[in-house]
């Protein structure tokens, strides 16, 4: 049988390449065009090259807010990801018990991120918050508007409370698909608790933690409604991130050169770390499945 | 199109990538792209090696522009001959 080149079905992604381009790719040739330019108005612009690149990678608070963006992104991975495996490793597995569990921990997914801000506005404050009342009581000063070490730690038990079902859920299914042979070998061969953990459910358990890593990073390098309603930024600038950063010069100071500049800079980190996190992805699974033919 | 505000050299650069684009898809159609494994620790496809090359000249620039005295015709220079040197061997 003559096998038939067509290609023609690759048209009918035209609408969507149009709509695309109008949604993303025009605005974005835009940008470039902002980044190198400083446009007062429709008729007044000047072109000032590389200045405005220039002039970002060398503030020394953005500078910071890129460190501070990666110290959260890391901090937050950090805590997430082993919480996450461990309350999927202790959800139960069958029965009524596991749809309750369930649902109580999508709960906190379902919450909008300016809601999710305003609780836990409202949850820390030294006046009427459980939680600020609560650690008052015990004796310790705490006060996110005016300590910024209480500021972090409550913006990444914000972020860990908010996220971290998103890493049990994707682990509880990945846990899920692993055939009963494997436990069932395991226990032949008496193999301690850890060496299954160790063995079988890590192992298994490696395609969802890296989409999880993934999304997680990207999600919390970008995260702006929760901290802006949460601290608004403080104390001084201790968690401004760069979401934030340039929304402050984009929109309340009308800097759109240096902030189309910063903007580029912003897309092009997140490309990168996207596309490392991708490549690894498809090479981690183009090895299992070698593994799997040999 | 004023109201994209192009200057002369951005619509140089995005006429260069368009450019590129479709001498990639044309190449592609002359003679269909093999994966295969050169100095880079992972094997890609021609098109993994532009996309790969255009990146890192991005970061190439930026470095050149913010930290560094060189022109920017250095950065360029050095990105045209990555992205070659990639594109063969990478």
């Amino acid at each position: 049988m003559n096998k038939v080149q067509n290609n023609r079905a690759w048209f009918l992604i035209l609408p969507m390449l149009l709509l695309v381009a109008f949604s993303a790719i025009v605005p974005l040739m835009t940008v470039v065009n902002y980044s190198v330019q400083d446009v007062f108005d429709a008729h007044t612009r000047f072109f000032t090259g590389t200045e405005w690149f220039e002039a970002t990678l060398n503030d020394r608070s953005l500078q910071a807010a890129l460190l501070r963006q990666f110290a959260f992104s890391f901090t937050i991975l950090a805590i997430e990801v082993p919480l996450g495996i461990g309350i999927a490793l202790l959800m139960p597995k069958r029965g009524w018990q596991a749809s309750a569990v369930l649902i109580l921990i999508t709960l906190p997914l379902l919450i909008p991120w300016n809601v999710v801000g305003s609780i836990w506005q409202l949850f820390t404050r030294g006046d009427i918050g459980l939680m600020g009342v609560g650690i008052r009581e015990l004796g310790y000063a705490y006060n996110i508007t005016r300590n910024p070490t209480d500021a972090w730690a409550t913006i990444i038990l914000m972020d860990v409370w908010h996220w971290t079902p998103l890493i049990a859920l994707l682990c509880y299914s990945g846990l899920r698909s692993i055939p009963d042979a494997y436990y069932q070998a395991a226990r032949i061969d008496r193999a301690s608790r850890w060496a299954v953990f160790r063995y079988i459910q890590l192992p298994k358990l490696t395609n969802v933690l890296v989409i999880g890593v993934l999304l997680r990073f990207m999600h919390s390098f970008m995260i702006y409604a929760e901290p802006f309603v949460l601290t608004g930024g403080g104390p001084g600038s201790s968690t401004t991130f760069l979401s934030q950063s340039l929304t402050t010069m984009a929109i309340a100071q009308q800097d759109l050169g240096p902030s189309a500049a910063f903007s580029l800079i912003y897309f092009l980190i997140i490309l990168l770390v996207c596309w490392v996190f991708y490549t690894a992805i498809m090479n981690s699974q183009k090895d299992t499945t070698t593994q799997g033919e040999a | 199109m004023e109201w994209m505000v192009w200057t002369l050299p951005t619509a140089i650069f995005f006429s260069v990538i368009a450019a590129i684009l479709l001498g990639m898809t044309a190449w592609e159609l002359v003679s269909p792209t093999v994966e295969r494994r050169g100095f880079l620790p992972i094997a890609t496809t021609r098109g993994d090696r532009l996309f790969i090359g255009l990146l890192s000249a991005a970061y190439i620039h930026l470095v050149t522009v913010g930290f560094t005295e060189l022109s920017i015709w250095f950065a360029l220079g050095i990105s045209v001959l990555w992205l070659l040197v990639l594109m063969r061997w990478g």
